[in-house]
This record gives C-alpha cells, sequence and structure tokens, in this order.
C-alpha cells in the first residue's frame, strides 16, 4: 500500500457510482457469435489495411490486417474460421455509419495459430517489447485506443520516472478494471513491471480509487517483496481517470496544455492495457479480446464478460437475457464520457469497456433544457479550468475562434459541467460539436490550397505543351524556309 | 505687381511637377486588390462562379458585384476570408446547406475517349484512350465541366456521403422559450 502524498486538483464531480450492480460478478467468458465483425479501425491513427482474402481459413491469433505508418495498429483474429467478407459494416460510433470491416465465421474449432516464441522481458533489449507490442495490436484499453508501442518508446526522447497504471475507473457502471485487478492481480503487476522495464523507469504506481478496496487488497497481495511497484488508493472523484489528472494527483504537476505527461517525465497506462502486454510478451499472445462490463438498470444480469473482438454488442446482450425494460440510454463505454450506442448490430472492440441500458431515474441527461443563469456551476465543476459557458455562448453564435481562445482544445470531453447544469444545456454537445466543425474548415482549407496547387500545376503544365508545339512549328518553318531556299538555289544553279 | 505674378507662375509651375512626379511614381495599381483576390480564389477556372474565371469572379467581387459566397470550391472558408479582407461583415450560415459535390464515372457508359480529363481543370479525373476513366474524389471540386463534355452521359455529380471520418456532432438544438 503506498504512501505517496497526494495532491488535489481542481473541479470535478461525484456522480453515483451504480458499480455494485457488476462489481461481485466474475470475468465469464461469452461464447462466440455466428458471426465476428472486425473493423479495420480500432484505434487511433490510420486504418489497418486487410491482408487476408475472402474465403481464406484463418488460425487463432493470425494476423489479419497490417499497420500502416507509425500511429497505427495491427489486427489479428480472435478466433479460427473462415474470412467470409471483407466490406463495409456498422461501426461502433455515434453515427452509425459503416466502417471497413472484416467478417469471420468461426469454425468452432478456436484453434491456436503458430505464435511468436515468448520473450524473457528482463533479459531482452527493452525496444524489442516495444516491437512485440506493436506486433501484438496492443492499444491504450481504458477508451482511448491510443497504440501503445508508440508510448513504450517514449522513454527516448524524454527523460521519464514515473510509470502510472490507471486503476481509476472513474466512470460510474463500470467494473471491467476492477474484476482484471482482483482476478489477476499477479498478472497486471508483471505486466506493469514489463512496461517498467521497456521505459527504463525504476518506480510504477498503480493508482486505484478508494471504491475498489478488494482490487487494492489483491494488488498489494501481489506486490508484496517488490520495491519498484507502489500501490495508491487515490479519491474517488470524476474524472480522476484522465491521465493528465490523474498524474496532477500523484505527482503535483500540472501537464502543458495540449501536452504529453511524458513532459513531466510520466507515462500513464491503463490496467487493461498492462495485462495486455504481458500477455504479448510472456505468451506472444495479440490482443484479440477484452473485458467488457454489462449494466445498467434496463439490462437482466449485469456483469462482466471476455468478449472476443468483433462479437455484435446484440450478442452480447441476448446472452445475459436481454432488457428488463426499454432502456431510455443505450451506451458505449460509461455515462460521463461515452457514446450513445445507435445500431446493436455493431461489434465490440478493442476501446470497448462497456455497454450500459439506463432506465428510471439515473437515466436522466438532460431534462428539459433552460437558459443559461451565469450560476458559473460549471466552472466550479472544470478540471482543466475552462469557463464551459463561455465557450458554448460562443459556439452557439458560430465564433469558433471565440471558443478556440477559451480553450476549447484543452477540453478533455469529461462532462462534469453537463453533469452539473442546472439549466440542462448539452454544453459537451457544443464542445464537440466545435470540435467537428473545426476540423471540417481545417480539412476544407486544406482542401482549397490543393485544389489551387493542382490547378496551377496543370495550367503550368498547359503553357509547357503550348510553348514545346510552338516551338516545333517554328523549327518546323524553319526547316520548310531552308528547304525552299535550297530548292531555289539549285534551281539558279540549274537555269544558269 | 511683377513679384506677385513670378511667385505665382512659379509655385503653380512647381506645384505642376510635383504633382506630374507624383502621378507618375506614386501611381496606385488599379487592380492590387484585384490581384489580391485573385490569389485567393482556387485559380482553378472552373466558372461554376458565372464569371469566365477566378480573375472575372475576383473584378466582380471588388466592385460589388457579386456575392462573396459565389465560389463552392472554395466553399465557406473562403467566404470568411474574402468578407475579412473586402471589410464585409455577412452571415454565413446559410452556405451551410450546400452539399460538396464530385464527380461520378458509370463505368457501364464510359466509352474511354478522353475529353472529360482534358477539360478537368485540377486533373481529377485519370485515363486513356478506350480506357475507363476515374475520378479522383479528393482533387474534383464538383465544377461540371466533365459532365457538360461526356458524349455519352457516363458522367454525373453526386452528393460526397458523410464517412466516420468526416461525420461530427450535430449543433444541439438551441433552446426554445415559450413566447
Amino acid at each position: 500500500m503506498g504512501m505517496m502524498k497526494l495532491f488535489r486538483i481542481r473541479g470535478g464531480v461525484h456522480p453515483q457510482g451504480r458499480k455494485s450492480l457488476s462489481a461481485g460478478e466474475a470475468i465469464r467468458d461469452l461464447p462466440l457469435p455466428e458471426l465476428l465483425h472486425i473493423p479495420l479501425q480500432q484505434h487511433i491513427g490510420q486504418a489497418a489495411e486487410a491482408v487476408v482474402k475472402k474465403g481464406e481459413l484463418v488460425k487463432k491469433g493470425q494476423l489479419i490486417a497490417i499497420a500502416q505508418g507509425r500511429i497505427s495498429s495491427p489486427i489479428h483474429a480472435p478466433t479460427s474460421g473462415e474470412i467470409v467478407a471483407l466490406g463495409r459494416y456498422v461501426a461502433p460510433h455515434p453515427s452509425a455509419l459503416p466502417g471497413r470491416t472484416i467478417t469471420l465465421r468461426p469454425d468452432g474449432l478456436d484453434a491456436w495459430a503458430e505464435l511468436p516464441a515468448p520473450l524473457d522481458p528482463f533479459t531482452c533489449e527493452p525496444a524489442a517489447i516495444a516491437k512485440r507490442v506493436a506486433e501484438c495490436g496492443v492499444v491504450g484499453m481504458g477508451g482511448a485506443t491510443f497504440p501503445s508501442a508508440v508510448k513504450l518508446d517514449l522513454g527516448q526522447r524524454y527523460t521519464l520516472h514515473t510509470l502510472i497504471i490507471n486503476g481509476a475507473e472513474c466512470e460510474p457502471y463500470l467494473t471491467c478494471d476492477d474484476r482484471l485487478m482482483r482476478e489477476q492481480a499477479a498478472d497486471v503487476i508483471d505486466g506493469v513491471r514489463i512496461i517498467s522495464r521497456a521505459l527504463g523507469v525504476k518506480r510504477a504506481v498503480i493508482a486505484v480509487e478508494g471504491n475498489k478496496p478488494e482490487a487494492i487488497d489483491a494488488l498489494t497481495h501481489a506486490a508484496q517483496g517488490l520495491d519498484d511497484v507502489i500501490i495508491q488508493k487515490v479519491p474517488a472523484r470524476y474524472p480522476m481517470g484522465s491521465e493528465k489528472h490523474l498524474t496532477q494527483t500523484l505527482l503535483g504537476k500540472e501537464t502543458p496544455a495540449r501536452g504529453l505527461t511524458a513532459e513531466i517525465g510520466a507515462i500513464v497506462h491503463n490496467v487493461a492495457t498492462a495485462l495486455a502486454v504481458r500477455d504479448a510478451v510472456r505468451l506472444g499472445r495479440p490482443l484479440i479480446s477484452r473485458i467488457v462490463t454489462v449494466s445498467g438498470e434496463a439490462m437482466h444480469n449485469p456483469g462482466n464478460f471476455r468478449v472476443a473482438i468483433g462479437t455484435p454488442i446484440q450478442h452480447l446482450i441476448d446472452f445475459v437475457g436481454g432488457f428488463k425494460v426499454d432502456p431510455e440510454r443505450l451506451l458505449l463505454g460509461g455515462p460521463m464520457m461515452g457514446q450513445p450506442l445507435a445500431d446493436l448490430r455493431a461489434p465490440i472492440v478493442k476501446g470497448t469497456n462497456g455497454v450500459l441500458a439506463l432506465a428510471g431515474l439515473h437515466a436522466q441527461t438532460s431534462g428539459q433544457q433552460g437558459p443559461c443563469i451565469r450560476c458559473a456551476s460549471c466552472v466550479d465543476a472544470c478540471p482543466c479550468g475552462l469557463v464551459p459557458l463561455e465557450m458554448a455562448g460562443a459556439i452557439r453564435k458560430e465564433n469558433m475562434d471565440m471558443a478556440t481562445k477559451s480553450g476549447l482544445m484543452d477540453c478533455i470531453g469529461c462532462g462534469s459541467c453537463a453533469y452539473v447544469c442546472p439549466s440542462n444545456i448539452p454544453l459537451v454537445q457544443y464542445f464537440n460539436y466545435a470540435k467537428g466543425k473545426i476540423t471540417q474548415t481545417q480539412r476544407a482549407e486544406h482542401k482549397q490550397k490543393e485544389t489551387k496547387r493542382l490547378a496551377e500545376a496543370r495550367s503550368e503544365r498547359m503553357e509547357r505543351i503550348a510553348q514545346a508545339k510552338r516551338e516545333a512549328m517554328a523549327k518546323r518553318k524553319a526547316e520548310q524556309a531552308r528547304q525552299k531556299a535550297e530548292a531555289v538555289t539549285h534551281e539558279d544553279k540549274v537555269s544558269a | 505687381m511683377t513679384n506677385a505674378v513670378v511667385s505665382l507662375a512659379l509655385l503653380g509651375l512647381s506645384l505642376g511637377i510635383m504633382l506630374g512626379f507624383a502621378a507618375k511614381y506614386l501611381k496606385v495599381e488599379a487592380g492590387a486588390l484585384v490581384q489580391e483576390i485573385i490569389a485567393m480564389m482556387p485559380g482553378s477556372q472552373c466558372g461554376q462562379c458565372g464569371f469566365a474565371g477566378c480573375n472575372g469572379a475576383a473584378e466582380a467581387l471588388v466592385n460589388s458585384q457579386a456575392p462573396i459566397t459565389l465560389c463552392p470550391p472554395g466553399g465557406r472558408v473562403l467566404a470568411q476570408a474574402l468578407a475579412d479582407k473586402l471589410g464585409i461583415s455577412t452571415d454565413l450560415s446559410g452556405m451551410e446547406d450546400q452539399v460538396l459535390k464530385v464527380a461520378f464515372v458509370n463505368e457501364n457508359l464510359c466509352i474511354g475517349c478522353t475529353k472529360c480529363f482534358k477539360r478537368c481543370p485540377t486533373d481529377a479525373l485519370v485515363g486513356a484512350n478506350r480506357q475507363i476513366h476515374v475520378v479522383i474524389k479528393d482533387a474534383c471540386t464538383g465544377c461540371g465541366k466533365c459532365v457538360e463534355v461526356c458524349p455519352t452521359e457516363s458522367l454525373s455529380l453526386r452528393n460526397v456521403p458523410v464517412t466516420l471520418e468526416t461525420w461530427h456532432w450535430p449543433k444541439p438544438q438551441p433552446l426554445l422559450l415559450a413566447s
């Protein structure tokens, strides 16, 4: 148990935990569905490219899509079976638009492919760990899905002193990390030490919110005798799990605006990521399944399940027995930052930590929206020190410049402001809208520049072609004139 | 009397010379603003604005004969830039609804005549003689010049579909106060 001095962060809220719905349920394996729909974009960065063909038979853990570029991640077959389609399928996204997807029909044998040989993380080169993690398609499993290997290489560019393992799980309802820490504490700690080794740091802190005493006990027990791993209880306060705020709580230092925690010497990884890193290094296993919390008042039998990537959400909901009542809110992720689930056919992906069906009192998002009364509750709640009411006001008037100046790009979208707003103003939706709009404008600017470049290149080419034609014509004329002149002199000679 | 005549004549002469020099050396380029506007335009000479090309459109803009929202390839970004440049305050929210279009080749009808890509101002069409032509969507500005020349009507303009990459949250519905 750690004895670190903790620092207070500003703002934050205390939503009802509601974790008891699923926290008591041990992790169970979810049976495979008839079809797995595996999207090529499950991570931040470039989408992967499929390397399998329709009709091909694949083994469990076989590479089916390769990473593109530096910030990308490969994808592996979650089970053995036949590739039945390479096409588009509804994505786990609030728009429910289709994205490029590989569809696999499991053969029921669940036969493993030949996996890369286990690595001994404490004798191999630290760079070999990052390479293995990249090959195994491990991404940040707290929800951000940033390719983990890229973060393991940061030790070369920054002076790092602390690895922070995020076990805060501050979102209400979610208990997948809690269960993981309770049930696989020793493996998690092994994974943490492997990451420490890859980064070259001497100290790892596993931060767990105080509302998970069993997880803290299990980790403390597993870390006995280790002097490089500290288990630290942190106050249960949303958004403790935001990496910048967790770092500030533990180290007392604020991450520079729009910067990385590495700039102040810390790297943050999620507990589930630590376990995935361990499986990749010790067993050579790629990331092909994850733990998902299924919960909410409208859900029969809430629980935690180990789900193969690509499993349709409908399959998971059917397995727990469906809905007790019609859910008023269906969510992917937690109720604070989760995205509305628009289509139940969408698959579970590497970043899906929860599927929630809320109903009744707890489902109320925003009642009747009222005018802003400038009470500044949102200012008090904002953990980033922003003024949400001003930003929203600017966005309402489409003044994106002013919103950006007020710090829109420093907003982490945690939803604390909307949670406390007595007028039920959908502040986060304003910010999401503005961020999307700004990206769209940048895209349009880029396209306009490209159009100009293309048009100029074309007119220059046309000019060059015309010039060449003129020159050729002049040459031909000169040639004709010369021949004519020659002929004339010849005639002259003859007549003479 | 002579003094007055001479001094006034000298004054008139010197001022006249100064004005003459000023007219010659301090001359303001009549089209300076037009040139600046031309530099801001996409330069694809697509003619979607109704003028012969970007130069004509720029002149019309400077002479207030055309709205700043005239350029579809430039879109909202250009309209905003033009508004700032010309000191016009305007409401661009109406421009929002304009959906971008790109050319689309119906491969069953394309005969590979090469007419379309010769007309494309941004080289967004690729093809060869008696080969099916292809549109590079990212380079197409939807000007429709190719559609005009296509002999088999295989080319058409289609709306750019919203994808996972371009989708973003809609603006929240503003509060409607009961009157």
